[in-house]
Order: C-alpha cells, then structure tokens, then sequence
C-alpha cells in the first residue's frame, strides 16, 4: 500500500510529508518531521505529554491520524517561543521552577497557552481543571499553576 | 573545605537562579531517551508473557525470522546463561542472574509481561507482525499475587530450590520467603509490660508504581568489533553500563553510555530491562536498535514497589512514654527476591527515641513484575502503620499527636533501633515547626478533619565523581556523573560558583557521559546534592588552589602569600606586597603561560549524609455519599539541611508528597484471577492530577548537616513518606473511622462508612 500525501501547516509553515493511513499525528510529528518536543507517554490519550493543537483546538496528537492534518493548521512546543524570545509561560516555568524533569513540560505549556489564549484571565480552578488532563510526576503541580496564573497576570497587563 | 556555618556568608548558595537545561526543556529541544535516531535503526521489540505462571515448552522463531524485513529474533538462548552473583543494586540487594533472568526469561515466565523473546525490524508495524508470529509453547503453571498467600504452605513455589534464610532452624522445604530480617534494641515485650495502654493494628498497602510520565527508551549500537554506544534514559549511566556488561559477558571498556535527559524515574529507573536486549539484538545484526516501552509494558513488566502487610503494636506510660514498639512487616518482592523490607523495617520506629523495640520482616516472592526502588523504598509502607497507629495510641492516651510525637522524639544521641546513634538531626525542630504552622489550629467544617504524620529516610553519600574546568576567558565548566532529574545540574553550578567567588552565570554545568567522567552512583537515595555536590565543592577547591599557584607566578611571591576572595587572587596581608586583586579571567587569559589549562576532577566515596525528617500535616472532607476523600489543604514540613536552590527542594518536597497523596487515595496494582493486572494504563491506574490538588505548602527546616561544607541533607526521598498516615488520621478525624488499607479509594472508604470498620 502505497503512503498517503498531507498538506498542512507546522507551526506557521507549510508542509508537506507522507504517511501511513494508520500513522498517529505523533508519530509523524516526532519520526516524520523531527518535532521530537512532543512526548510519547501513554499512547492513549491519557497523560497530556503530546498536546499540540489542531486549527487552535487543544489536543492529544497520540490520538489523532496523520492524515487527519490534511488542511489544518497544527501548532506545537516548537512553536511556542517566537524567534529568540519565549512566550510568557514559558518564562514563567523557568523563573517559577515549575519543571523537574521537563518530560511533562512541553505538553503543559501548550496546553496552558490554549487555556489562556481562551480564557486570560482564570481562576486557579479553572486552571487546575483545564490541566488536568496534563501529568505530572514530579511537581504536584504547585509550581506549574503558579507559572500559568503569574503568566496570565502578566499577559494581561501587557495587553491592558 | 570546613562547613560555612554562617548562612549570611554563603552569596550563592540559598538564591532561585535558573537552571542551566531549563531553556532547551520549555522549547521541546531537551533530548529525552526515545528523541536520539541512529543512521540506519531498527525498530526493538519483546514479546511478553501472557500468563502469571507458565513452563516455556519451545518458543518458535523461525517464522519471525523469516519476515522481510526482519533482521534480528533473540530468546535466552542468545544471552549467557551467567551464575548466581549477590550484589547491592540501586537501593537494595539484588542478584545478577536474577536481573538477567528477569531481561529475558528462562525456562519459566514467572509474571504476566515477563519477556521471553525479542526482535529488532526495519519498521514498527513488521516488529509487531514478527512478535505475533513467535511460537510459543506453554504449560501453565499455578500462580499466587497476594503476600500471604504466598506465605501459605501450600502455595505455588516460583523458585525451586529457594530455603528461606534468617530464620532457625533452617527450613528444609522451597517457599516463595526468600529472607527474614529482624532489628531490635532492648526487649520489646519486657517493654509492653510497663506499659499503660497498647494499641495493637494490622494494615496493608497496595503494590503502586513509579509511574514516571517517560517510558524506559534506548538506542544501541554495537560495531563488530565489540564497540558499543548506548543512549538511554536512567537513573544512572554507570549503572547501564556495568549491568549491560555483566549481563552480556562483554568487557566494560567496549561500552559507552550517554545519559539522555530523564523524564522522571523515582527509583524505577535504577534497573536495566531493554539495554542489554537492544544491545543483544544490535549485535545480532551489526544495526543499530531503539527500543522504547510501552505504557502497558511499564505498568506490566517495571517496577513497582511492594504491596505488603505491617501489624504493629505500641504500648506507652499514661503521660505518653512508649516503653515498647513492634513491627511485623511482609513485603511483594515481585518474582524475583529483593523488597525493600529491610529498610522498610528500619524506618519504621526511627522518629522514635526508643528503649525496646523490633521491626522484623519478610522478603516474599510472588507472580509479579520484580519490584524496583520507590523513593525512600519500604519506608512509607511501615511507616503508615507506625504513624497510623501512634494516631490511635495519641487518641487512647488524650494526648495531642504532636505532643506524643514530642515526647518519644529522636534526638542528637538517639540510638536508632537499627544501629547508629544519630549526630545532629532535625525532628524536633521540623515537630516545632509544624506545631507552629498556622494550618494545624485552622477551623475545620463539617466532614473535615485534620491529620499529621511524621517520617524518616537515612540519605546516603555513596561513589561520585565531579570535574570543574577554567576556560581561556574564565568561565567555568563543571561535569559531573549524575543524571539530573530534578534540578543538579543548576546546584552543582551554583557549589562551584560559591567556591570559586564567581556569578552563577559564568558557570555551566552538564551531566557526562561514562567516557568523559570518573564513577558515579545512581542518582538515588537523595544522595547527588549531597555526595555530587561534595565532589563539585573540592574538585572547586583544588581550582582554587591551582589559581593562587598561577597568581602566586605571575607575582612572583609565595602561593601561600596569596588569598581567594570573592573571585579574585589578593595578597595575603601586607607583607605579601601591594598587587592589585588579580581575577579569575585575568589568571585564565595567562594560564598557558602559567602552566597550561586549570582543571581538576575529583573522585570520592562520600561520607556523612545526614539524615531527614518530614511532618505533613493534611485537611480532608470525606463526602459520606461517595467516599470521596478531597484533600483541602496539606503542609508538609521537612529539616532539608540546607537548601542549595529552595525552590528546587520545595519541588521535591511537593512532588514526594502528591506520589504519597496517589499512593494513599487511588493509586494501586489490581489483578483478575488469572494474575493479570487489569489496570494498566493512566486511565485506570490514576494518579494525582491537577484538579485533584490543593498547592502543597513546603516549609523549609535549616538544620545543617555539618559533614558537607553548605550544610546539604538530601531532601527527594523523605516527603513521600507521611503522607498516607497523614491523610488516614485526617479520614479518621473526619469520620472517626480507621483506615487500615490503601489505597483509601472511594468504594473503601464509603463500605467503611457503612460498616463502621474500615
């Protein structure tokens, strides 16, 4: 069986690769086009390590085809900083130590830029609700919700 | 270096800067164990057992061979079949034969996810056509899961030929009880005579895993001339590396290992289980062969850590003085020995001052994955029992918990039940600290209640190795051995940087690889800050004393006429003469001059880790409809020594006490009847998310540990080990129901609601 042609967008630039119509968003994303940011760690939807998003919707890349991409508009950790500036979450992960191993990190941080992108001004709930769907094993979680609720106070008064 | 014991001297040591990898870690560069692609790799992969128990007949590869594409099929029979050999492992005793025997079964499978044959292809999806085309021939073997069942006479015996030792007389008969251990001081039972009031409990735990987010991941290559290159993720280069060896029969020099960043290990990822099979079937076929787990394979064939039963018994004087303690503790080894019920036996009671007491234990083994190291390994297990059952002996007694916790106290002087007699700990401090703490007289509402609980881990020092070199514009290099999991890398730069009188930024530290640095130890057993640090400060040291020797040069005076001073060589005094301070980048730009390159590296066995004490105190609201525990609010204070980067010990103390919250309210191993495990996968097996928390308050205690020159007490292992007696006296707080078995799930807790009994 020959492999199927996809024409999409990687963080802003067009692309194009082949693949397997059994292939998952993931694995084209890491063995494919060598976004290693992306993490592997269930396969099931279940751990948040492969968040990217798909036209600006959060989602699990494990669970999403390749071939579903076809059009999209895909946007993932590597595109986060902008040139040789981070974005603000990613600073404030950095400043607020909300990393031990950083395995989890990429996920969450795309995952915490969907929430504030939708909703910039969250109450630690809704923050902790959102990324719920995030693990982490090293943390508890304290320092990563401080990083996204400082990050959020920020953006707001840079666009105030 | 002698111990600075004024804080206010120290400029580096105690600030939050950032750590060095953390850049490449928010942007997705940071190069994980499953992120490295070799030219020309194949796709590894095992075949498993499906039974818990079972005879391998004949395994039939010749299919799988076959296959186009297709390059390498190996059973046991392509690993040597090597003798017994005891060693001491990551954080307990295990046996080389056994960690082979657990990489590729032999004979027998003994636990679902046991592997028995491996195949390396050119493509994922042909790996899994050529395991689904292994022959394997079966005969089915009677399994046993649970601890004391095994125990029972009539069990099925995993191990021919397995007599129990530590016991007398001499069993004559196999069992699944590899060992007894036993540790006691004074008589315990003399002690429950002078007793008052006894409480007498029995408890159990459920077996629970590491569950770091990042699956076991390798890639090898082995060049035919015996060469091998190994990328992997682990707690621990040094460690793949001798395993490999051992388990291969190839010489130790052939082999390099480069740690990749490690997506979280806890203690699981001290073992090796895919490097020698990669490396096996790299050999095979002259390609090489990544090979990475998955989460079902975690969960069915790495870790966990024992499930186990404890009974306890504590007897005290009305005004609170225990006059004798007893601990019965069971552990799962897994199928192969090698629990931690050692150490699980030596934790128990080591909070305690205490005149007669014994904690005795039984090491079993079981139809299920070997065990592996979980933070502080053994002690939460006793310690839930220990400090379940000092909870109901405070409340028979009347007493305050803490006040009990106070009188019975471990102090400097303090003989443990385990042998030392403790230098200068904290436990008392960390009891006053949280007796201090707002949270422990907040007002409670209605289903809430409120729990404390306290614990110990020894720390260890152990092998490490640590280099720091000036560069021509002085800026510094450090390396050292250990894989950095939490943040080492920015402690060891920010030692340095105190040492050597120069800004943190000027220093970068990295992790080397078993080729660029001397022996290290696993990161483990919260040793790194402290035994790495060790050798990072001298290594510093001997740089500082190569500078002054530089200076001393370029002045043309003695080398003891010089003094380092905030990053500057300066005469030592008057009569040295009047030469203006010479800083460490105006020594570095001559250094050819002056005798070439600044450097040293430093090799130690350090001694004289401190020991750690924890006191968490925890709020819950019990919902009486569902059984549905919330944790409102959680406190957990901890003696850290001296903190290098606090927000990175606050971090470990944070983390320690989220695993022990899934440990104590959802996390556990469930088996159907055939022995295997229903719920592996995040999913079922759920750990602690987000939603689930409140932030976790750590409190810093500062009781140096005057045998490391800043004062460092590792501080990683310690906070998982309050918690589940924490959030069990608060359940009984709430309640007024005793809960005597993890994982203190809905479901248990709501049958204890209506039963009165929990």
């Amino acid at each position: 069986m020959s492999k199927i042609h996809v024409t999409t967008t990687v963080n802003g630039e067009p692309t194009e690769y082949l693949c397997e119509a059994q292939d998952s968003l993931l694995d084209v994303l890491r063995d494919t086009l060598k976004l290693t940011g992306s993490k592997e760690g269930c396969g099931s939807g279940d751990c948040g390590a492969c968040s990217i998003t798909l036209d600006g919707r959060l989602v699990c890349s494990c669970l999403v085809l390749g071939v579903e991409a076809e059009g999209k508009s895909i946007g993932t950790i590597e595109g986060v900083a902008k040139g040789d500036t981070l974005h603000p979450i990613q600073q404030k992960f950095l400043e607020h130590a909300a990393l031990q191993c950083g395995f989890c990190t990429p996920g969450l941080i795309v995952a915490a830029k969907a929430l504030l992108d939708s909703n910039p001004n969250p109450t630690e709930t809704e923050a902790r609700f959102w990324l719920a769907g995030n693990l982490c094993r090293c943390t508890g979680y304290d320092k990563i919700i401080r990083a996204v609720m400082d990050a959020a106070a920020e953006m707001r008064g840079a666009a105030a | 270096m002698n111990f600075v014991a004024n804080k206010s001297d120290l400029k580096v040591v105690g600030t939050r800067p950032i750590r060095p990898d953390g850049m490449d870690k928010v942007t997705g560069k940071a190069q994980f164990g499953a992120d490295l692609t070799m030219a020309g790799q194949l796709v590894g992969k095992i075949l498993r057992s499906p039974h818990a128990h079972a005879k391998i007949i004949k395994i039939d590869t010749s299919k799988a061979l076959a296959m186009a594409g297709v390059k390498a099929v190996i059973t046991s029979a392509d690993i040597p079949d090597i003798p017994s050999e005891e060693a001491f492992v990551g954080e307990g005793p295990t046996n080389f034969r056994d960690m082979s025997l657990n990489c590729m079964a032999r004979g027998k499978v003994l636990y679902e996810g046991h592997a028995l044959a491996a195949v390396a292809a050119t493509s994922s999806a042909i790996a899994d056509a050529a395991l689904a085309a292994i022959d394997v021939t079966y005969e089915v073997l009677p399994h046993v899961i649970d601890v004391e069942a095994a125990m029972a006479p009539d069990a099925p015996v995993l191990h021919e030929g397995m007599i129990t030792t530590g016991v007398d007389p001499k069993p004559t008969k196999a069992s699944n009880i590899v060992k007894k251990v036993a540790f006691s001081l004074g008589d315990w039972q003399a002690g429950m005579k002078e007793a008052d009031v006894i409480v007498e409990e029995k408890y159990d735990t459920a077996a629970v895993h590491q569950a770091y987010i990042e699956p076991h991941a390798v890639v090898a290559s082995v060049n035919p001339d015996g060469q091998t290159v190994i990328f992997a993720s682990s707690q621990g280069q040094f460690m793949i590396r001798q395993y490999t060896a051992k388990i291969l029969g190839m010489d130790i020099a052939n082999i390099r290992v480069t740690p990749a960043e490690i997506g979280g290990g806890f203690g699981g990822k001290t073992l090796v289980y895919l490097e020698p099979i990669a490396t096996a079937l790299s050999a095979k076929c002259g390609r090489p062969v990544k090979m990475v787990m998955t989460r079902d394979e975690v969960f069915r064939a790495s870790g966990p850590t024992s499930g186990g039963t404890i009974e306890v018994k504590i007897g005290a004087k009305k005004d609170g003085t225990i006059t004798g303690a007893y601990a019965l503790v069971k552990l799962q080894a897994g199928a192969f020995p090698g629990s931690p019920v050692a150490p699980a036996c030596m934790c128990a009671f080591a909070m305690y001052d205490l005149k007669n007491v014994t904690a005795e234990g039984y090491d079993v083994v079981s139809n299920r994955p070997k065990v592996a190291a979980y933070r502080a390994p053994g002690a939460p297990i006793s310690t839930f029992a220990v400090e379940s059952a000092m909870d109901e002996l405070a409340s028979k007694l009347g007493m305050d918990p803490i006040a009990l916790r106070e009188k019975n106290a471990a102090k400097a002087g303090t003989k443990a039940a385990y042998g030392p007699v403790f230098p200068d700990i904290g436990y008392e401090q960390v009891l006053a600290a949280a007796k201090a703490h707002p949270h422990w007289t907040a007002p409670l509402g209605k289903n809430q209640g409120r729990g404390i609980a306290t614990g110990f881990w020894f720390n260890i020092g152990g092998e490490s190795s640590a280099s720091v070199f000036i560069n021509e514009d002085g800026t510094v290099s450090v390396v050292s051995g250990s894989p950095d999991i939490g943040g080492s890398r920015a402690s060891m730069a920010m030692m340095a940087a105190e040492v050597l009188g120069v800004p943190y930024e000027k220093v970068r530290a990295i992790v080397g690889d078993t080729a660029q640095i001397g022996i290290t130890g696993m990161t483990g057993g919260s040793r790194v800050t402290f035994a790495t640090g060790m050798a990072t400060v001298q290594a510093a040291e001997s740089v500082v004393e190569q500078l002054k020797k530089r200076a001393a040069m370029i002045w043309d005076i003695s080398p003891d006429a010089v003094d380092w001073k905030d990053g500057e060589a300066v005469p030592a005094g008057a009569n040295a003469g009047g030469f203006d301070p010479l800083p460490l980048a105006a020594i570095a730009l001559k250094a050819a001059k002056t005798g070439g390159p600044i450097g040293a590296e430093i090799s130690i066995n350090a001694q004289g880790a401190g020991a750690g004490f924890g006191a968490h105190i925890c709020d819950v609201e019990v919902d009486p409809d569902t059984g549905f525990v919330k944790i409102l609010r959680y406190t957990a204070v901890q003696d850290v020594g001296r903190a290098i980067h606090p927000s990175y010990v606050e971090g470990q103390i944070q983390g320690g006490a989220t695993q022990g919250i899934g440990w104590a309210l959802n996390e556990e191993y469930v088996y159907d009847k055939n022995g295997r495990m229903d719920n592996a996968g995040f999913l079922d097996y759920r750990i602690p998310v987000a939603s689930d928390l409140p932030m976790i308050d750590a409190v810093l205690v500062e009781v140096p540990n005057k045998r490391h020159p800043f004062g460092v007490r590792g501080v990683g292992e310690v906070p998982i080990v309050p918690p589940m007696a924490a959030i069990g006296n608060a359940v009984k707080s709430a309640t007024g129901i005793r809960m005597h078995s993890l994982p203190m799930s809905p479901p248990k807790v709501r049958a204890a609601l209506d039963s009165g009994k929990g």
